[in-house]
């Protein structure tokens, strides 16, 4: 088992400061961080290309800096994997399938750029399910994701390689995406945190669509401050994308220290009922205990749609899914199957030689719910039941700050357990697409352990927008989770 | 409504062809078992009563709606100005065929 830190690397703020001290150099720890992949990634698999070029370019222009003795930036030397549904110019794009095999994207995302312009150091691009289309990252075209804290185990999905990269200490931050649950579930399943932003709060562009109406970008670090940091290098509006909102972005690592003291937390009834494990609930309801002896108040709450979110989740995800994805036909990037006397042949030949049965599913259920005679009773229902579904969380916050709730039903389940039933699958996001189809902003954090080991993750929702107050909830659960854990140790 | 019935053959075979997906004779039986479990399950929907509560479609939209923020401060439109767009060579060395200046691609009228 690998150890769920690398005490070796440290956080951002100490990344940054032993930069500054001249106690190491951007240049060292990019170095160790790709000696590591090197030695460690054959048994996980998180990344699907390494950038050794550009990670030692981009530290030496720290160290540049540093030799200068100029300020040096917010993420400055700070070893990044990108989830590979991200573009970069210059590196392959993916997207965790055969239908992008080779394709290098002439621009880079938003989100990526404003990392690179902090100072982030890139090592590559990072497994996940094709065109992020999964729980268990089984569905990637390039082989599964093991989890580093058992290898026989699914790390999650679909950003599994963006969690097992920080997991295993193979970066100190990841990008990742959460359309359902995709960043939260395997945060959960490795023992990371990941946070699924505010739908606004990151810019879009550069992302390759699965759900446009769902898809964010959020980081995976090893610790709260770590992540607060990240988001607010990559959040705030951007003219190339008409959903990112012009709020002004806060300093999410500011008031992290302010505790929960006569915070309100929601506990939503819903959320502890059949389908969830016993250690999982055992962690969580410690957990929560754990925040009440801090000062928070806990409140019993009720979201009564929530049974609705999976069938609703999975209407609009593949409706949109299906128009999003039927831009790769072969002719402008990536694959062509060859030797097609037609156009409509070409067409249907590189689809079918280029997309995994998951994707073909969803495509068809995509397709099927919006065609002639099922729209109104499959696609214009479920977005109905998703105003219901939002309703229930504004209705919710206007008496609690944030909500409280596992984040998965499970702890990792074994790679193949669940890939030959779609709707099995399915409900491993069961208690992630709620916040996902209401927009709201979440994150995962470690709360213990299951007794094999396996690691647990509580989800706290926040209001839109309000992602300090998410942070400072889960800055206050991690330190007494490591109270608890060093007091068991002693 | 028993699986069966839901979705069939030919239905999977309909749906294929909107989405221009080609499908072997093997996947056929396989994506419409799938398909019908999981639009079972997407049944449940019907018991809610919807009839007065409008589609969302997005999420600024609804919150706008509901009051929550106003709709300025949740998503903005650039400018409508021309600005350069990417550089063509760089786009079109990522595609499978070009002459150079456009994208080339099979027949496309049948005879």
């Amino acid at each position: 088992m690998t150890t769920a830190t690398n005490p070796a690397l440290g956080s951002i703020e100490d990344i940054r400061s032993a930069i500054a001290r001249g106690a190491t150099t951007a240049a060292a720890l990019a170095e160790r961080c790709l000696a590591l992949i090197a030695d460690e990634d054959a048994r996980i698999h998180a990344y699907l290309s390494v950038d050794r070029e550009r990670a030692l370019a981009q530290a030496a222009h720290i160290d540049d800096l540093h030799a200068k003795g100029e300020a040096l930036p917010r993420l400055a030397g700070v070893p990044l994997g990108i989830k590979d549904v991200l573009t970069v110019e210059g590196m392959p794009a993916t997207a965790g399938s055969k239908i992008l095999e080779g394709y290098q994207p002439p621009y880079t995302a938003t989100a990526v750029q404003r990392l690179a312009e902090a100072g982030a150091v890139f090592l590559g691009k990072l497994n996940c399910d094709e065109f992020a289309m999964g729980s268990s990252n089984e569905n990637s075209a390039y082989g599964p994701v093991h989890n580093p804290h058992d290898v026989t185990r699914v790390p999650g999905g679909s950003s599994g390689g963006s969690a097992a990269a920080v997991a295993a200490g193979m970066a100190v931050a990841a990008l990742g995406t959460d359309t359902g649950g995709s960043i939260r579930q395997p945060a959960s399943f490795c023992g990371v945190v990941g946070v699924l932003p505010t739908y606004g709060r990151v810019s879009r562009y550069g992302l390759i669509a699965f759900a446009s109406s769902l898809d964010r970008i959020g980081p995976f670090t090893v610790n709260v401050r770590d992540a607060a940091a990240v988001l607010g290098v990559m959040a705030g509006y951007d003219p190339m994308d008409a959903t990112s909102s012009p709020l002004p972005v806060p300093d999410y690592t500011a008031d992290l220290d302010r505790g929960v003291a006569g915070m309100k937390l929601g506990v939503p009834r819903e959320y502890f009922a059949e389908g969830l494990d016993s250690e999982v609930r055992g962690a969580i309801e410690a957990g929560i205990e754990r925040l009440r002896a801090a000062g928070a108040e806990i409140r019993p709450i009720s979201l009564p749609h929530t049974r609705y979110a999976i069938p609703t989740y999975y209407v609009i995800a593949t409706a949109e899914a299906s128009a999003n994805l039927a831009r790769f036909d072969g002719v402008r990037y990536g694959l062509r199957a060859p030797q097609s006397v037609t156009l409509a042949a070409m067409y249907r030949r590189t689809r079918d030689l280029g997309f995994g049965a998951e994707v073909k599913r969803r495509i068809l259920l995509g397709t099927y719910v919006l065609s002639h005679g099922y729209y109104d009773a499959y696609y214009r229902k479920a977005q109905q039941v998703r105003r219901l579904l939002t309703e229930d969380f504004l209705a919710a916050f206007r008496e609690v700050d944030a909500i409280v709730t596992p984040t998965a039903p499970s702890p990792a389940f074994r790679i193949g357990e669940k890939s030959n039933d779609p709707v099995s699958m399915y409900l491993a996001d069961i208690y992630t697409v709620t916040a996902s189809l209401a927009g709201i902003c979440g994150v995962s954090v470690p709360c213990g352990q299951s007794s094999e080991g396996l690691p647990i993750g509580m989800q706290i929702l926040g209001r839109h927008f309000d992602e300090g107050t998410v942070f400072r909830v889960g800055h206050a659960l991690e330190q007494a989770v490591a109270q608890q854990a060093g007091r068991e140790a002693a | 409504m028993p699986d069966a019935e839901r979705v069939s053959l030919e239905d999977v075979r309909r749906v294929a062809e909107l989405a221009n997906l080609e499908l072997t004779p093997d996947e056929e039986p396989r994506m419409r078992r799938d398909l019908n479990a999981i639009l079972d399950y997407v049944a449940q929907l019907g018991e809610l009563e919807t009839a007065n509560v409008p589609p969302m479609a997005q999420v600024s939209e609804a919150l706008a709606q509901a009051g929550e923020v106003a709709s300025e401060k949740l998503s903005a439109l650039r400018e409508d100005t021309t600005r350069p767009c990417l550089d063509r060579r760089r786009v079109l060395v990522a595609a499978p065929e070009t002459d150079g200046v456009y994208f080339k691609v099979p027949k496309v009228i049948e005879r």
